[in-house]
């Protein structure tokens, strides 16, 4: 059978750009077309902005890599227009189990909120949502959208100048020279773009190897997470099993460190590993195998000047946790209007150093959750094993130590306390929705389509929620794109819920990427104008260093 | 209540100890060692007062360093 990753989806072809007596100018280029660029890729075409993706390959990248999407990864895929795909064709799961050498300890349920368009996770092969990405992708750009992605264009050096950024590109016909105004690299844990520009990747080394398997079987386990501490087909180590669509199953095994790598790729070593595992008699093929170690790490800084770092390329943590891919996808959410608004002179470039704030504070947060994952997973002195170990063995008997079992803390997404956009808060609403906290959706009964979802509500711009309360006159003016949603707590309860609690009215100001900036029970055309100011970079808020 | 109880705190410290000592009877090191990481991970959350226990990590850490300095 041929897979998605056999085909060449966005084939060389040769451009006018190679053949032009000098560099032809473009808005903005994306180095990388795995998820996070594609990603970036459509939200900015579906904002107007030209948009040029260049990528090594021309094809999905093979193996399942990131399974784990989150829901607020659905969310921001909603608003880039492949959401319903890939929630469909992924796995929906919420139980998870936890053993701890012969026995299961415990299990869980994520026990999702209801009330939401998106469910807390789904698993679903890498491959599957560059697909979807790459075909979202096309289908603008065949309605006529700027964006375009060459396949087989590898950027062999980037110049960084004050007002644009030059790139050297080598293709299968020779190279070629680009200007862009903008360049974002997404280009991967190891970005060549990151290396070129000579700057810093430093963090923290675990010294470890895991082997991942994708295999394909007929089984009848459970669709759940399984994590095994110290399991007897993996002694000393730990283990993971993870249902994926098509049969495929992760299977993640702990190695240690002192192991030969390329001996233990091989099937005649991984298979007895999974026939351990997995028992005797059940069939299965290898689909993807790889030993990978990590490091959590970040750059110092996700912008200098004209090129923007993102995903992998900008901060890298281990798996445990998903939060590799979905924090990705965070970024772009992050960066895209921002740059958008930039480029059409309606913010002043300082509004793109609050990414730099923003998904910093993000990838600290999700560099600590991940250290404090895999310090858990894989104890490092005797100590730690001892305490480890006697988190384990009270978590079978006693709901106090559960919460302790640390086999990754699954994504959520950050709240930007603090942040350098938030305006006013007002402490008589509820904490969950307090400024820099990302919007939780809600039913919309009232909205324009029948049983709507707030989140499908929201403008591609700013948008004023008011609850309870009639927004004040003239917001018009103040900013003709500005979205408005009206309800009341009797038309939508649970949103009014989330957003209100027990207060009579209330009145939200949301960010284009679904954060919220600003809130308050009674609000001025001014209050709001002036939270816009900020929200938009137009006017300074306290200084954050 | 963040304050952290350094006074005399139980009606019968021998009958606490002699206790301690007890339930370590017979066991190995290993089997020891893993018995006082329960103890602390029961009694940590039995106190639920993270201010209390951070004061209680940093006032056990500095104890064995006075110790050590000692030379005891």
């Amino acid at each position: 059978m041929t897979k998605i990753f056999d085909r060449a989806l966005y084939p060389y072809a040769r451009h006018p750009d190679q053949d032009a007596n000098a560099p032809v100018r473009h808005k903005v280029v994306i180095i990388g077309a795995g998820p996070v660029g594609l990603a970036a890729a459509i939200d900015l075409a579906q904002r107007g902005v030209p948009v040029l993706v260049l990528d090594e390959n021309d094809r999905v990248s093979h193996g399942s890599r990131a399974i784990c999407f989150a829901k607020r990864t659905l969310e921001i895929l909603d608003r880039l227009g492949c959401g319903d795909v890939t929630t469909d064709t992924g796995v929906t799961w919420d139980h998870g189990r936890v053993f701890f050498g012969e026995r299961e300890i415990f299990s869980f349920n994520l026990l999702p909120e209801d009330g939401h368009k998106r469910p807390a996770f789904i698993n679903l092969q890498q491959y599957y949502i560059e697909q979807f990405l790459v075909e979202r992708a096309q289908a603008l750009a065949a309605e006529g959208a700027p964006l375009e992605i060459r396949g087989r264009n590898r950027v062999e050096a980037v110049g960084a100048h004050s007002d644009h950024v030059r790139l050297e590109i080598e293709t299968p016909e020779g190279p070629y020279a680009l200007h862009a105004d903008w360049l974002i690299a997404c280009d991967g844990a190891n970005s060549p773009t990151r290396r070129m520009m000579g700057m810093d990747f430093v963090g923290r080394v675990f010294e470890d190897n895991f082997l991942i398997a994708d295999v394909v079987m007929d089984a009848d386990f459970p669709t759940e997470r399984w994590f095994w501490f110290d399991p007897p087909f993996n002694r000393g180590q730990s283990a993971l099993l993870h249902k994926q669509p098509d049969n495929v199953w992760r299977i993640d095994l702990q190695l240690g460190w002192d192991i030969d790598r390329e001996a233990e790729k091989a099937p005649e070593r991984v298979i007895p590993r999974l026939k351990a595992m997995l028992g005797e008699d059940v069939d299965f093929s290898l689909e993807w195998v790889s030993i990978y170690t990590f490091q959590c790490r970040r750059m110092e800084r996700f912008r200098h000047g004209r090129v923007i770092f993102a995903g992998d390329a900008a901060h890298q943590v281990s798996p445990f946790g998903a939060r590799g891919a979905n924090s990705g996808l965070q970024d772009v959410d992050n960066l895209c209007w921002k740059l958008a608004r930039v480029i059409a002179g309606q913010s002043p470039e300082r509004l793109l150093d609050s990414y730099d704030w923003e998904r910093v504070y993000g990838a600290d947060e999700n560099i600590l959750n991940s250290t404090r994952s895999t310090e858990f997973i894989t104890p490092k002195s005797e100590t730690s094993r001892l305490f480890r170990d006697a988190v384990l063995d009270l978590a079978e008997h006693h709901a106090f130590a559960r919460p302790m079992v640390n086999s990754g803390r699954l994504s959520v997404p950050c709240i930007y306390d603090d942040g350098p956009l938030n305006g006013p808060d007002c402490d008589a609403l509820p904490p969950r929705t307090r400024p820099g906290a990302p919007a939780p959706d809600a039913p919309a009964p009232d909205a324009p389509l029948d049983n709507g979802w707030l989140l499908d509500q929201l403008g591609r711009g700013f948008t004023l929620l008011a609850i309870g309360a009639d927004p004040p006159e003239g917001l018009h003016e103040i900013d003709p794109a500005l979205t408005v949603l009206v309800t009341t707590r009797d038309k939508a309860p649970v949103l009014a819920d989330r957003f209100a609690g027990p207060a009579p009215s209330a009145l939200y100001l949301i960010r284009p990427d679904q954060h919220i900036c600003a809130r308050w029970s009674q609000a001025s055309a001014a209050d709001v104008a002036s939270a816009l100011a900020r929200a938009s970079g137009l006017k300074h808020g306290a200084s954050h260093d | 209540m963040t304050e952290l109880t350094l006074t005399r705190n139980l009606r019968d410290p021998d009958g606490f100890y002699s206790n301690l000592m007890a339930v370590h009877e017979g066991l190995s090191k290993p089997e020891s060692d893993a018995l006082n990481a329960r103890l602390i991970l029961i009694l940590a959350n039995h106190i639920g007062d993270e201010t209390v226990l951070a004061r209680a990590l940093h006032t056990a850490a500095q104890s064995a360093r006075v110790a050590d300095r000692a030379g005891s």
